[in-house]
């Protein structure tokens, strides 16, 4: 399976930049008709449809506007906020949300270009967590030093998980995709428990519910304005992990053997490479990409964890990956996009649109660019000349 | 029945497969149709079997046009067709696989296998196939398999068959056996279209020859023709397929089997108790038909498949190699050139530089410095494959071209540029030549009598063709079941081989 | 592209016969025997057979804690024994053996929560098998789809389009079977979608099933918030089916209740299984699915339409599948909740491979976890000795057991997940 998933994502990932935009373009507009569709304004308009059909269509209309306008003002730049502070908050949360899924979506890419379809990004942000937690609200340290602790340990523990998904498979030849949804909801449970019990994790004024303590002061990654933004460094560290992903991917030879072993592991095989450590290495350090984006949440939260906080980014993170393709810079993107989409949500709730519609959208977006033929059909562009020869 | 095709034109994005191809075989004869890999033999047979659609022509059946939309049309019109890749379902029985497509049923749409069965046993008694109904078709030699697929198409009533390229994965005497089928069945009525590039075949069994190339029809002959006027038939030119090959003294043995066993995937014994001997500068041929342990063979010499427990030992030099990886045996002495290039020697989706760097990624290698402190060089390894297209003259567009675009014969030269170049002092080259067209064969040919004489490289050539055996070996062992039957020298006659080749000793 | 077949190509992934069933299960054996049994609580178990008020009573059945874990656990040892002279004389662990093995450890972790309690047994057998019908049946439906060769990740998207679709169809219409009707054809809508683009245009499987998903989750959380919680009275208060309770055969004791007296999602889950099987196995119709998901080529060439047996199969497999979802709201809930699935398509996923792809054998490993979760829900109010947190996660770390050691080198469909172009 994974090799002609591998394939297949390659091609995904070679697709143009004008494919990308029709992509986002379709995805809101299907998302828009949805927002309409089921929205209330909209919904009483419809007994007096054929008497005023003008009415449904204005109120379509305003809705859409009101539903993307929220979102461009709460995740890019809100020209009602009362100071010029508050109008430049959401491009700064834009930022803030974007960088966990940036870091994890590059993991993940990287998988899925060794034929790996890592969907356990959830798990292994959440063994992530449990580590940087443990070192940012039980271990006394040194500002700086306590931090960078935690985030090493944040990377080492998802690394590890990670590199047990690929142990699974190298040695079994089971599928990743059932191994790291399975260990997903192992590690839920596990950070849960963790949460819950006294000794653990669990916050000493937590009472019953699973809560951590706040981490320490030492251990949180500073932020960049200081108190006028929530906005930390995170987004740095995320910038440095495309850095690096491109780094290790276009320019190294371990990059280039895990690619090999991506399109073909059986001509890797030939060529010496151990094919099964192969995937144990590029599960580790995919997991380890995902270790970044535990460390943004674990070490961003002023208040103390909770077992909500890994926030679906593992899953966010598949799509992100999927429209980013093979280009750090395109992930980075597809990061700042699918952040916006969770900095703007508040504001869509606000005007009585629900924030849900971002995942429709979302899931429609990388739809249309996995599955090129769909946009195709879809706008009669032609079909590529290209075919195969065989005899 | 009648079969005409006439003015059949196939084609793939700017390749034309087929270029106004026409061809008409009469009830009862057998029609060979003989050219080389690539020349559209096989496209022909899949628009004639309704798997393609050709874009001009049209096919004639007792001189009423027919259309065929798939197999199915074709099937019901009365062809029929032996792939050369068997079509069966390898988890099935013969009666379930015969039967498939046209199953006899009770009430409800379930099967009725026991009419199944008497059908499979009607055939095979009244051509004495002697096939068991009930085995997993898995199970089966590969000959009984073949004669499933007659029976699959015996029983649609076919009373044309097509067999494309059905002695590949025959034993001497198994195409004898079906040569035999074949004149039985021809003088039941049926005909046959015979598909196949070896001309002995040919000359055995055909009623008539249409020779191919490049997708059109450059004439008919007859099997008296001699081997050679068919070949440069084929080829379009004088061929001259014997080697230039000196006469000269091989060195000491680099490479020695002692008494190996390995496992096929199946955990059946492929490789039972081999003995061999290599020598620098000389080649030594592994003979045989297909699936005789060459492929297992292979991958335990280059370490992609361990050595039974307790069986002997392959030494390098008179050292054993078995603790030894893959990676630590090409780069210590070992170019290996496998049998499936696209399987195993080349990533498709890699251009030629990625290609070329495929064995050769790791900083301590012994070749060219393409890799520093971690860091592919591009520069070096844009020079390096530049020259290696240059030399074994492959053609391709630039180094950055995905091997994938590039021709089987381009291809297999790319993976020989490799190995070649990289340090080595054994050449281990299976099937070079399988699916390659003559130019480069002849090419590649030399470039192995280049390595013997001026490499003073061991090289140990598997192939399954005779033809290639002949004029590149210095000595040839030959594989059955798993053993070497002997090892004997290049002057030894077809027939002695044949014979070697089914079990039978020297 | 066309796959090249060489002969016997296929018969390299046979099922292997597994080392490591005897380890996996001589682990379990001794977990059973020390933790449990010597290690184990000897308050006394509870096993309450028959229900009240039945035609048959049954005395209830007393033992200690930690002397039922031994004797269980002797039982499992013996399997072990068993299951390791199959591999020692390299022959496969029969199926049902294993099965067999994964129902006594159940109950072995039944007696050994259950210290000092009373076991309910008619009660978590018949809410096992209540909890296994999504499970069966969307596993049901990935097996169809594997069978042609296509392999199903969105079996969970397909649980919570049928959940939703007749939780909102039966209480607008205010009839459950139109409910049902509704699930099926919604879903089996939405597979088509997976079908095409799967067969047609070649969009890699996994993909476009994660991403499938990903639609189905975000496109139920928006009608959900949106419409369902602002309407929940009209929209999604649909309630459930009556319970059909057989005369006399219901009160049988023990199997009784979780047998005949059910709902109609769980009955219809009871013909589908045999129907499925009967379908693939003994018909003509079964006999080319099967050949176009081991090999599709030699299918085509004896003139079976590979894309349309594929699209069907695969859109009657997820009709089936919708009706597990309506099993789950109007079958179970009476509502339909948010991501009310909560991954039992993902187990569903992981027991195909674990019944082999043989609807019997699918449904029973569907029926281990269907414990494994009424087991949480009933451990969680006899506050056992360990955190529920650990329960929770038993049938998962069961299915990485299954999936990794347990089940082997399973062999699946020889094109599973191959797309089939020709040419």
């Amino acid at each position: 399976m994974s090799s002609k998933t591998q394939q297949v994502i390659v091609e995904i990932m070679a697709s143009s930049v004008t494919r990308v935009v029709l992509s986002i373009l379709l995805g809101f507009f299907f998302g828009g008709i949805f927002m309409v569709l089921f929205n209330e304004n909209v919904v009483a308009t419809y007994a007096n449809f054929f008497s005023a059909p003008g009415d449904t269509f204005a109120a379509a209309f305003q809705t859409i506007v009101d539903g993307y306008g929220a979102l461009l003002r709460g995740a890019i730049f809100n020209p009602g906020g009362k100071d010029v502070v508050a109008m430049f908050r959401p491009i700064t949360e834009t930022l803030r949300m974007s960088a966990p899924l940036i870091m994890a979506g590059l993991g993940l890419a990287l998988g899925f270009r060794v034929g790996l379809f890592n969907i356990g990004g959830t798990g292994q942000i959440v063994m992530g967590l449990v580590a940087s937690t443990w070192v940012s609200t039980r271990m006394e340290l040194p500002p700086i030093i306590h931090m960078l602790v935690a985030l090493v340990a944040a990377v080492v523990a998802s690394a590890l998980w990670g590199a047990i998904a690929g142990f699974l498979k190298a040695r079994t030849g089971a599928h990743e995709v059932i191994v790291t949804i399975m260990m997903n909801y192992i590690a839920i449970n596990f950070f849960t428990w963790m949460l819950r019990t006294d000794g653990l994790l669990h916050a000493a004024t937590g009472g019953g519910t699973p809560k951590s303590d706040p981490p320490a002061e030492s251990a949180m990654l500073p932020t960049i304005f200081g108190d006028l933004y929530k906005l930390h460094i995170g987004i740095f560290i995320a910038v440095f992990a495309a850095f690096a992903y491109w780094l290790l991917m276009e320019r190294s030879a371990i990059g280039y053997r895990f690619r090999m072993v991506g399109h073909n592991a059986n001509a890797a095989r030939a060529a010496g490479i151990k094919v099964e450590r192969t995937f144990i290495w590029a599960m580790a350090v995919s997991a380890a990409f995902v270790g970044l984006a535990a460390a943004n949440q674990g070490l961003s939260e002023p208040g103390g964890i909770t077992s909500s906080i890994h926030a679906d980014i593992g899953f966010d993170a598949i799509t992100v990956a999927l429209l980013g393709g093979n280009s750090a810079k395109r992930i980075v993107a597809a990061g700042l996009l699918f952040g916006a989409f969770k900095a703007g949500s508040p504001a869509m709730q606000v005007v009585g649109v629900s924030p849900e519609i971002l995942g429709v959208v979302q899931a429609l977006i990388v739809l249309f660019i996995a599955a090129p033929p769909l946009i195709k059909s879809m706008l009669r562009l032609p079909e590529s000349a290209e075919q195969k020869v065989n005899d | 029945m009648k079969l005409e095709i006439k003015g059949i034109t196939k084609r793939f994005g700017s390749l034309v497969a087929n270029d106004s191809i026409s061809l008409t075989v009469n009830a009862g004869e057998i029609v060979s149709l003989l050219g080389e890999n690539g020349a559209g033999k096989s496209t022909l047979m899949n628009v004639l079997y309704g798997l393609y659609q050709a874009e001009a022509g049209e096919i004639l059946i007792d001189d009423q046009p027919v259309k065929f939309k798939g197999p199915g049309d074709a099937m019901a019109a009365g062809i029929g067709m032996v792939h050369q890749h068997f079509m069966l379902i390898p988890v099935f029985t013969v009666a379930e696989n015969v039967a498939l497509g046209h199953e006899p049923t009770k009430f409800a749409g379930a099967m009725d296998l026991d009419k199944a069965r008497a059908r499979v046993r009607e055939i095979s008694d009244q051509f004495g196939f002697n096939v068991d109904p009930d085995a997993l078709v898995r199970d089966l030699p590969v000959g009984v398999q073949q004669r499933v697929e007659i029976i699959k198409a015996l029983s649609r009533n076919a009373k044309t068959l097509v067999l494309d390229e059905p002695t590949a994965v025959l034993t001497p005497q198994e195409t004898d056996e079906l040569m035999a089928i074949m004149r039985e069945l021809a003088k039941s009525g049926t005909s046959i279209i015979f598909i196949t590039h070896k001309l002995r075949e040919v000359q055995a069994v055909a009623d008539r020859i249409v020779v191919i190339r490049l997708g059109k029809v450059v004439g008919e002959a007859k099997p008296t023709d001699t081997a050679s006027e068919l070949a440069s038939m084929m080829v379009g030119r004088e061929v001259d397929l014997t080697v230039k090959r000196s006469k000269k003294q091989s060195g000491d043995v680099v490479l020695s089997l002692e008494n190996i066993s390995v496992l096929d995937d199946r955990g059946q014994l492929a490789v039972a108790g081999l003995s061999l001997e290599v020598r620098a500068g000389e080649v030594l041929a592994i003979a045989g038909v297909q699936g005789n342990g060459q492929t297992e063979l292979a991958e335990a010499i280059v370490g992609l498949r361990k050595l039974e427990r307790g069986s002997g030992s392959i030494k390098y030099r008179g050292l054993s190699i078995e603790g030894e990886s893959v990676r630590g045996r090409l780069e210590r002495f070992l170019s290996y050139v496998p049998e499936d290039r696209k399987k195993d020697g080349l990533v498709s989706e890699f251009s030629l530089e990625e290609n070329l760097l495929l064995n050769q990624s790791f900083e301590d290698d012994r070749g060219a410095p393409f890799v520093k402190r971690g860091l592919i060089d591009s520069a070096v390894l844009k020079a390096e494959t530049d020259k290696a297209i240059e030399s074994f003259d492959v053609r391709t567009q630039s180094s950055k071209t995905t091997a994938g675009k590039l021709s089987g014969g381009n291809q297999q030269k790319m993976v020989l540029a490799r190995e070649m170049t990289r340090p080595h002092e054994v050449l281990l080259v299976a099937q070079p030549t399988r699916g390659v067209d003559v130019g480069s064969i002849e090419f590649i040919h030399e470039q192995i009598m280049l390595e013997r004489d001026e490499q003073q490289t061991a090289v140990l050539l598997i192939s399954t063709e005779l033809d290639e055996v002949l004029s590149l070996a210095d000595r040839i062992a030959v594989m059955y079941r798993g053993r070497v039957v002997g090892v004997v020298s290049a002057d030894t006659s077809r027939e002695t081989l044949g014979k070697m080749m089914a079990g039978i000793a020297a | 592209m066309a796959t090249e077949v060489k002969p016997g190509m296929f018969s390299s992934q046979t099922a292997k016969p597994s080392k490591k069933a005897g380890l996996v299960m001589g682990g379990f054996t001794l977990i059973t025997l020390f933790a449990f049994g010597f290690g184990g609580n000897p308050a006394a178990v509870t096993f309450q057979l028959a229900e009240k008020g039945h035609l048959l009573s049954v005395p209830d059945f007393t033992v200690s804690s930690s002397g039922f874990s031994l004797l269980v656990g002797g039982l499992m040892g013996i399997i072990t024994l068993i299951a390791t002279w199959l591999t020692i004389k390299q022959k496969v662990v029969p199926l049902w053996l294993s099965l067999i093995f994964g129902l006594l450890g159940v109950t072995a972790l039944l007696g050994w929560l259950a210290a000092g309690n009373v076991v309910p047994v008619s009660f978590i057998l018949s809410s096992a098998v209540v909890l296994a019908v999504p499970i069966i049946l969307g596993a049901l439906g990935g097996v169809m789809s594997e069978r042609v060769g296509v392999v199903n990740i969105a079996i969970e998207g397909q649980l919570l389009t049928g959940a939703f679709v007749a939780s909102v169809v039966g209480s607008v219409t205010d009839n459950l079977w139109l409910g049902v009707l509704a699930a099926a054809i919604a879903s089996a809508i939405l597979s088509m979608s997976l079908a095409s683009l799967a067969i047609k245009y070649l969009v890699d499987q996994i993909i476009i099933g994660v991403l499938i998903n990903l639609l189905v989750i975000g496109v139920t959380n928006f009608l959900y918030s949106q419409w369902l919680a602002n309407d929940g009275a009209n929209v999604n208060y649909p309630g459930t089916f009556d319970i059909l309770a057989i005369p006399v055969l219901s009160e049988i004791p023990i199997i009784g209740t979780a047998l005949f007296a059910n709902r109609v999602t769980v009955y219809l889950a009871f013909v589908l299984v045999p129907l499925v099987w009967y379908m693939l196995f003994r018909t003509k119709l079964g006999l080319r699915a099967r050949a176009v998901g081991e090999h599709p080529l030699a299918a085509d060439t004896v003139g079976i339409n590979v894309a349309r047996t594929r699209f069907w199969w695969v859109t009657a497999g997820g009709a089936i599948a919708g009706i597990g979802g309506a099993a789950l709201s109007i079958g179970n809930v009476g509502a339909f909740g948010r991501e009310m699935s909560g991954g039992l398509g993902f187990i569903a996923l992981a027991v195909v491979i674990l019944g082999r792809w043989q609807p019997f054998y699918v449904s029973a490993s569907a029926l281990l976890f269907g414990f494994a979760i009424i087991m949480r829900i009933w451990a969680n109010q006899v506050s056992p000795g360990i955190p529920t947190d650990f329960i929770t996660m038993v049938p998962y770390v069961v299915t990485l057991i299954a999936v990794t050691g347990f089940a082997g080198k399973v062999r699946p469909p020889a094109a599973s997940g191959q797309p089939y172009t020709k040419g």
